[in-house]
């Protein structure tokens, strides 16, 4: 973490010798989609160029990552996410983040982007009402379990971090012979630290495919990139930027596999 | 027009936040036979013409990969709509 405070929209929070600063991160808008600005604004912060695509566009146009963000495609319709998890852009996703040779794509899927993401079997579980049936917002703590994939290598083992949360169908299951082995191969990336906020099956906020470069999680570290706009931390209220360490992991990662 | 009528349950296993708000629900009505409420969905598939074995089978696929998640919930049934033949 930062030990300085960085000033509202103090843009130099990017690095500033980024050897891949032109990295390109597709950012998703489907119908009712919410949060891509959001991830935008993100994704620049983090260093990288952000490229706006289109639910019902065939083109990935040559993205270098891509973002799933939260909000209500299709308003949840039949199930969250799983409208959207048939749009034309999806498929494409799907194709590139499995493909047998080559680089696969790094995904990330945020809150209903998580939800695209099991009901496209790119990830495993599922998501259900929260146990206490209420819609909940609020600042949550998160343990970051798994420092390996694509979209958090910058993170320090077990490092705690908060970010918000903000949903009502976020109680992560799975059968219980999925929840082992995620458990054993150390695929749970994130972790609610204190009360459980929803009823997550072993207090799961976030999860990664067996390769590393799928990454799906409840909570919404795309609201907390910039000082002035995020969680209150020790430097201060609104001051939490935790969720930007997300964004430049995967700008990092891009760039080390192009060496 | 027929239609086919898929039904879809929440798993057994897996608690039901709705179904359980609405059994606490009841009895504030004054309904008090009930001890537990499970929510499903029914979806109604109009057909144009005849429901061939075809068709069918057509439904039942769409029940299991689009209508139901099998992480989450089952297909209960999958059947034509004989009431509304007549």
């Amino acid at each position: 973490m930062s030990t300085e405070t960085p000033l509202i929209g103090d843009f130099r929070a990017a690095p500033a010798a980024n050897p891949l600063g032109g990295a390109r991160i597709g950012v998703v808008t489907f119908p009712g989609t919410l949060d891509d600005r959001d991830a935008a604004r993100a994704v620049r912060l983090g260093g990288g160029t952000a490229v706006p695509l289109w639910h019902a566009d065939e083109s990935l146009q040559n993205v270098d990552a891509i973002v799933l963000p939260g909000g209500f495609s299709y308003g949840d319709y039949l199930r969250a996410g799983a409208i959207a998890r048939f749009a034309p852009m999806m498929n494409k996703i799907i194709d590139a983040a499995t493909a047998s040779s080559g680089t696969r794509l790094p995904v990330l899927g945020i809150c209903n982007g998580f939800q695209m993401l099991t009901e496209s079997h790119l990830l495993p579980g599922s998501m259900v009402k929260n146990d206490h049936l209420k819609f909940l917002c609020r600042d949550q703590v998160l343990r970051v379990e798994n420092t390996s994939t694509a979209w958090t290598s910058q993170f320090t083992a077990d490092e705690l971090i908060a970010v918000p949360l903000k949903n009502q169908d976020g109680q992560y299951l799975a059968d219980p012979a999925t929840l082992e082995a995620l458990e054993a191969e150390g695929r749970v990336v994130f972790r609610y630290v204190g009360e459980n906020p929803n009823g997550s099956r072993n207090g799961i906020a976030g999860v990664t495919n067996e390769t590393g470069n799928v990454v799906g999680l409840m909570p919404h570290p795309e609201h907390a990139v910039e000082a002035g706009y995020g969680p209150d931390d020790a430097t201060g209220m609104r001051s939490g930027t935790d969720g930007l360490t997300i964004f430049t992991s995967v700008i990092a990662s891009l760039a080390g596999g192009a060496q | 027009m027929p239609r086919i009528i898929v039904e879809v349950m929440p798993k057994p296993e897996i608690l039901d936040p709705q179904g359980k708000a609405i059994a606490s629900a009841l009895p504030h009505l004054g309904f008090t036979d009930f001890s537990a409420v499970r929510q499903g969905k029914r979806f109604e598939l109009t057909v144009e013409g005849e429901v061939t074995e075809q068709v069918l089978a057509s439904a039942r696929t769409a029940a299991a990969e689009m209508l139901s998640n099998p992480v989450i919930e089952d297909v209960i049934s999958v059947r034509v709509d004989d009431e509304g033949a007549a």
